[in-house]
């Protein structure tokens, strides 16, 4: 289980200080799918980046199985850090690697299995995410579909016992979309992996959520099943759920009154 | 750390407090890369982590055999360029034979270890802020970490050690090529007898020559690989930055070869 408490985090410094996160609180329960939504630039990679210890929060905790990680280093963090896997917004795949090595490089590193084993196990994880025959292509070489792909496949070599999706569907087409899915509610019902994705496609969430979390500048505006969510009466939910361009949730990221910034700009 | 040099030329009075502590922590930031660089590639294989060695194998390809064309060429035309050059002001002393111990010593103390990091620096130095810089950049490295692994065991480690093998070999084979190229100018162009040039030669150079050669382009290689890494893992945000960190790699370390140069030259000087 994941639990998330009083999480805080800003970027830079005086005039540029960014608050991404607002004591952001959250529990994702074991075998559970929970989903992260909200629009673009509302924080939910830095959600994962904390969870994957690639950040420290400037304040808050993050408790993995009962341990507080937020704050762990060196060996200890690698610790926990075998326990999940990782699928990254961009793919991350090793550019100078062949897809092959990219999936068996996790199980080179830390099991003891031999050359052949291995082989076969790359071969069962490519054939579920459907490409089976890639092994010797480069990163370079594939489609950006082919690439979330492979980066799944990477992200669960090891038999993770928790499993972060950042973006998994956005930019492939719907039927791929709905392998994702299925693959992604596979592990977790199957396998029993606690899986966090954030994402975008509003319907995709709904299909494989036990819990939607929905950010909005950087605080919790919603959380609940999708049931829940799909009847709230909040006005924002309503709108990014049916995506309409007016409501409450501005499209525009500027802080100032546009009107008054070009009479600002008429000075010269 | 560069930020330091321009600072000092372009801010200097209201900024010098601002650029040296800018100065210090690029200082401190190389430094700690390359106390843990050394950790991961000599200390960690003491404790039961053996470096692997097949991508050592495939960087010491990269940077050693795939440089060796460009070395050999700008080694050899040194020591014809050496070779004319000293001619002149030797014949003026009616010393001509004595060309070949010049171009000899100045290539083995100075020139073959100094051109070839010079060389290599701004091939293999902005190759590695380049490479490594788009996978910081393209969340590679934040991969490489998520998987636990070590980016400094996995990234660093095989071209640390790549470099410091292949820079001395390099450089040996600069020498070569170098004195060749003083001998056949010497030879043909300046009509020297063999025998006498190659006798010259041999009686001017000494061992420790080679050697204190050899420890100075040790020293290189650390500075070209430690400078390349650290530049491109302090990389945040996108690909303009890769280009700006590429060049400021080379500028870096091309001045801290020569400030090494000139370190390590003195130190002999004294002591031997
Ligand atoms: N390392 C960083 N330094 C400064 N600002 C950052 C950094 N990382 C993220 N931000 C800022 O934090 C905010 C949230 O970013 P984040 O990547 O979490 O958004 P997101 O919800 O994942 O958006 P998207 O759906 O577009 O991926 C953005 O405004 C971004 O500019
Ligand atoms: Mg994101």
């Amino acid at each position: 289980m994941i639990e998330i408490k009083n999480l805080k985090k800003s970027f830079g410094e005086g005039e540029k200080r960014l608050v991404v996160l607002d004591d952001f609180n959250a529990k994702m329960e074991k075998g559970q799918i929970t989903s992260i939504i909200g629009g673009s630039g509302s924080g939910k990679s830095t959600v994962l980046k904390h969870l994957i210890g690639a950040y420290t929060p400037d304040s808050g905790e993050i408790w993995i199985d009962g341990e507080e990680v937020s704050q762990l280093k060196g060996e200890a963090a690698n610790g926990v850090r075998k326990k999940f896997g990782i699928m990254f917004q961009s793919g991350a795949l090793f550019n100078s690697l062949t897809v092959e090595d990219n999936v068996a490089l996790p199980m080179r590193e830390h099991t003891d299995l031999n050359e052949s084993t291995i082989q076969i196990m790359v071969k069962m994880k490519l054939e579920m995410v459907g490409l089976r025959g890639a092994e010797h292509l480069k990163p370079a070489q594939l489609s950006g579909g082919m690439i979330k792909r492979i980066a799944l496949a990477r992200a669960i070599a090891l038999d993770p016992k928790i499993v972060f999706y950042d973006e998994p569907s956005a930019g492939l087409d719907p039927i791929s979309i709905g392998v994702i899915d299925k693959l992604i509610i596979g592990l977790s019902r199957k396998m029993g992996i606690t899986s966090v994705v954030v994402t975008h496609e509003i319907p995709s969430a709904m299909r494989i959520s036990d819990k939607i979390i929905m950010l909005f500048k950087g605080k919790i505006i919603a959380s609940g099943s999708p049931e829940e969510i799909k009847n709230s009466n909040d006005p924002r939910v309503k709108q990014f759920i049916e995506g309409s361009p007016d409501g409450p949730i501005p499209f525009s990221k500027s802080q100032t009154d546009y009107g008054e910034e070009l009479k600002e700009m008429n000075h010269f | 750390m560069v930020r330091l040099f321009f600072g000092f030329i372009g801010r200097r009075g209201f900024g010098l407090v601002d650029a040296s502590a800018d100065f210090f922590r690029e200082i401190s930031g190389l430094y700690y890369l390359t106390r843990s660089t050394l950790y991961c590639t000599f200390i960690e294989p003491l404790k039961g982590k053996p470096n692997k060695w097949g991508p050592v194998w495939t960087q010491m390809e990269e940077v050693g055999v795939k440089s060796s064309t460009i070395v050999f060429l700008v080694s050899f035309l040194i020591g014809v360029i050496l070779a004319f050059q000293s001619a002149h002001q030797l014949n003026r002393l009616g010393a001509l034979e004595f060309v070949g111990a010049l171009v000899g010593v100045a290539i083995l103390r100075e020139l073959g270890p100094l051109m070839t990091a010079l060389v290599m620096a701004g091939r293999v130095g902005a190759a590695f802020t380049a490479e490594m810089g788009t996978m910081k950049v393209s969340d590679e490295v934040l991969a490489l970490e998520t998987m636990a692994l070590d980016p400094v065991k996995f990234l660093i480690t095989p071209r640390f050690l790549a470099l410091l093998i292949m820079l001395p070999c390099l450089t040996i084979m600069a020498d070569l090529m170098g004195i060749f190229g003083g001998f056949l100018i010497g030879v043909t162009t300046l009509g020297i007898d063999p025998v006498v040039y190659v006798n010259n030669s041999l009686d001017a150079m000494e061992i420790k020559d080679v050697v204190t050669g050899l420890i100075k382009s040790g020293v290189f290689a650390v500075i070209i690989v430690m400078v390349g890494s650290y530049m491109a893992f302090i990389i945040e945000g996108g690909a303009e930055k890769v280009g700006q960190n590429t060049r400021t790699s080379v500028v870096v370390s091309m001045i801290l070869v020569i400030v090494a140069d000139l370190v390590f030259t003195s130190l002999f000087f004294f002591v031997f």
